[in-house]
């Protein structure tokens, strides 16, 4: 079958989605951000892997924190890195994206990472661009966030190596979740024989048991036995109206507390892909807790971007 | 002009001809079937040989963009697509700019159509102004005007008030209603099925029940009114079953679907074709399959082409921003050939699926080919394979999910009141 992120040969082309990709080329990054994980430690930070090459970051979303790691992630390959911002700037001069895009490439950009509020935003630049460009989805819409997923089954598998072993729970918006459709697919791919998801079903789509997960409604009952709970965040506007009818009765049945956290395996852990809504969605003596990697899941972001970057610039 | 059409394969289902028989041409008309009339000499004979000749196509919904979305396509444009297409007559829905709303709109239009002469166009009315499901549109002065109902287009009545006065007035006059039953809340911004392809690939929804409460509404209004009502693109299994209980209730109900859901469900998004947005959104396995099942055993009355062409850089978007539609017009034939060889059907079926039905809900004399008739006639070779691409169709919208496919059924001659308007 057509695979866009792959090449003929069936290596990296551009990474826009989890779903897709063969275990071999997931365990490949993870495997090679491995070896980036010591850079950061180094008294020089720095590797030449990218030397010459530039990398857009092309945010048609706003987003500090993603854009900060993949421009961390690229200057520590020795890439040159360009920002652009395009909700503020042409975009809103009328400028299409397409356009946008080939005013990057006649810059002689290598690489464009790619945030957009619409699903397939990614796909859609992947196809249109030159051949030599690589694309990376740093999220677009509902779709997909893949170096986010990769990032936290990087974590995961450092804290529990056996992955065809686990039990891991996801909590909260998977609806709106792009980052619960690509973790979703990166733990079935590396073969963890169940993944849950809990939320109201309000805030779950319709048919997501298809994407092989198991659906719980009740804390108690999904957080039963689990190694890993991955936690989601819920957007500020999604707390009250039809979706929700209130953040205290959202964290009163959903959030993450001690008390459920110890319905899980004692030696769970718990992820979350930031930024939190301490009370909310997670209690804070859970997220500050010895349970939590979520402070290492943003070091480790750093190297699986800077692998996947690498990956890509290898495969020309 | 006399013409001489010879040797062809005559299918003219409304008079139950399906045989190898010559058809005689004169002054627009039919003047002799399988013999010529005394005296008749031809202008020109045609060789349809290995072809069928039929009635003209009969399109239920074509868009021409005219008036106030030229850059999308002209009339010029898709009257020669639809001459392309074998398509004679059709009906096209009010949502030009400015809207289909006055009879002055509906005049010019019918007026340029009748100077391009390349296929009868028959203009749907606004059944509110501005198409804003506020304020009831002259609709006596709009069919004077060359009306033959009325319609909002894609921007469905919310207020149940307005909707049930709309189709009370139509009623008065027995003015056929036409909706497309979508209700405005479930749909809000979706963009594709509710199914497991939204759910992967992030789509915004649109539920099967956003269909189906709203056809429940329309077919409840319907009942209370007396409208004569019909129904336009149907795309759910469950509204197929509701229209059944409703005709066999004996409401005055007729509905349709667009071509490209005989073939196409949510699996042809693939990775997020923008071809394949299109309104209604295509569903599931289960919903394609009723709805090939529901046009065969005429639950369904007619297929249309649901042709909307869309400007190319409309299309060049991520799924969501992209504009909706496929241009139709000259796929309407092959595709419905090609859903009636896939269920063992025969051809006068296909063909009654695209004239005489859809003639019958227009309430049109033509669709046939009975003695004295318009001569509306499309003569196409049912084996010839084309590929499907841009520089294959007429139509100013090249977009459509058939791209780079080869589909059999290419026109070869479309007569309109006696006139070759199309030939290759």
């Amino acid at each position: 079958m057509y695979n866009p992120q792959l090449t003929d040969d069936g290596k990296l082309k551009h990474l826009l989605s989890i779903e897709g990709l063969p275990k071999s080329i997931i365990t490949q990054i993870l495997d090679t951000a491995e070896s980036f994980v010591g850079v950061a430690e180094r008294e020089v930070k720095k590797v030449p892997l990218l030397r010459g090459k530039t990398v857009c970051n092309i945010f048609f979303e706003n987003s500090t924190r993603t854009r900060t790691t993949f421009e961390i992630a690229a200057k520590r390959l020795s890439a040159d890195v360009i920002n652009l911002n395009v909700s503020t700037s042409s975009q809103s001069k009328g400028e299409t994206i397409l356009d946008t895009v080939d005013n990057l490439t006649a810059m002689h950009a290598d690489m464009f990472v790619i945030r957009h509020s619409q699903s397939g935003a990614a796909h859609f630049i992947a196809r249109h661009v030159k051949p030599h460009i690589h694309v990376i989805n740093a999220g677009d819409g509902r779709h997909a966030h893949p170096t986010q997923a990769l990032l936290d089954v990087f974590t995961i598998r450092r804290y529990k190596p056996e992955m065809h072993n686990l039990r891991v729970a996801l909590v909260g918006d998977v609806l709106h979740s792009r980052v619960a459709r690509s973790e979703i697919h990166a733990l079935t791919t590396l073969g963890v024989p169940e993944v849950r998801v809990i939320a109201p079903k309000t805030l779950l789509p319709e048919h997501v048991e298809k994407l092989g997960v198991h659906v719980y409604h009740d804390m108690a009952a999904g957080l039963k036995d689990v190694d890993v709970v991955m936690m989601l965040r819920l957007q500020n506007e999604r707390m009250t109206g039809a979706l929700l009818p209130s953040a205290q009765e959202y964290f009163k049945t959903f959030g993450l507390t001690q008390e459920k956290l110890a319905l899980a395996k004692p030696d769970a852990i718990v992820t979350h892909p930031g930024p939190m809504n301490r009370g909310i969605e997670i209690d804070s003596s859970v997220a500050d807790g010895r349970q939590s990697v979520i402070l290492p899941q943003v070091t480790y972001g750093i190297a699986v971007r800077m692998a996947v970057m690498s990956i890509l610039a290898g495969n020309n | 002009m006399k013409i001489h059409i010879k040797n062809g394969r005559l299918i003219d289902p409304k008079n139950g001809v399906d045989a190898k028989q010559d058809l005689f041409i004169a002054a627009g008309k039919v003047v002799g079937i399988g013999q010529a009339p005394a005296d008749f000499t031809a202008n020109q004979v045609i060789d349809a040989t290995g072809l069928v000749v039929c009635p003209g196509l009969v399109d239920l919904s074509a868009r021409l963009r005219e008036p106030g979305y030229e850059y999308k396509a002209t009339l010029e444009s898709e009257m020669l697509a639809a001459a392309a297409g074998g398509v004679t007559s059709l009906a096209c829905p009010p949502d030009t700019d400015p809207v289909l709303d006055e009879p002055g709109l509906v005049e010019m239009l019918k007026h340029r159509a009748r100077q391009l002469n390349l296929a009868h166009v028959y203009p749907l009315g606004a059944l509110t102004r501005q198409l804003q499901g506020v304020n009831l549109t002259e609709m006596c002065e709009l069919t004077e005007a060359g009306c033959v109902g009325f319609s909002q287009a894609d921007k469905p009545i919310t207020d149940t008030l307005v909707l049930w006065r709309a189709m009370q007035y139509a009623a008065t006059f027995g003015f056929t209603v036409w909706l497309h039953p979508q209700d405005t809340y479930l749909a809000a911004n979706g963009v594709a099925h509710d199914g497991e392809i939204a759910a992967r690939l992030g789509l915004r929804p649109i539920p099967a029940a956003a269909e189906t409460i709203a056809l429940a509404t329309i077919l409840r209004l319907a009942r209370e009114t007396g409208a004569r009502l019909h129904v336009c693109r149907l795309s759910t299994a469950e509204s197929i079953d509701m229209v059944a209980v409703a005709k066999a209730e004996g409401l005055p109900v007729t509905c349709d679907i667009a071509a490209n859901h005989l073939h196409l469900t949510e699996y042809d998004i693939g990775f997020f074709d923008a071809n394949c947005h299109l309104q209604p959104p295509l569903r599931s396995q289960r919903d394609k399959d009723a709805l090939r099942q529901g046009l065969a055993n005429g639950t369904i009355d007619a297929v249309c082409s649901d042709h909307t062409p869309v400007d190319e850089d409309a299309k060049l978007l991520p799924f969501g921003e992209a504009e909706a539609g496929a241009t139709g017009l000259e796929l309407l034939l092959p595709l419905t050939l090609k859903w009636a060889q896939e269920q063992s059907l025969p051809l006068s079926t296909a063909i009654a699926c695209m004239t005489t039905r859809p003639a019958a809900i227009l309430g049109l004399k033509s669709g046939h080919l009975g003695l004295q008739t318009s001569a509306d006639v499309c003569i196409f070779d049912p084996e010839q394979y084309w590929k499907i691409e841009a520089r294959a169709l007429k139509s100013q919208g090249k977009n459509t999910p058939f791209t780079g496919m080869e589909l059999a059924g290419k026109v070869r001659y479309t007569i309109l009141d006696g006139d070759i308007v199309y030939k290759t």
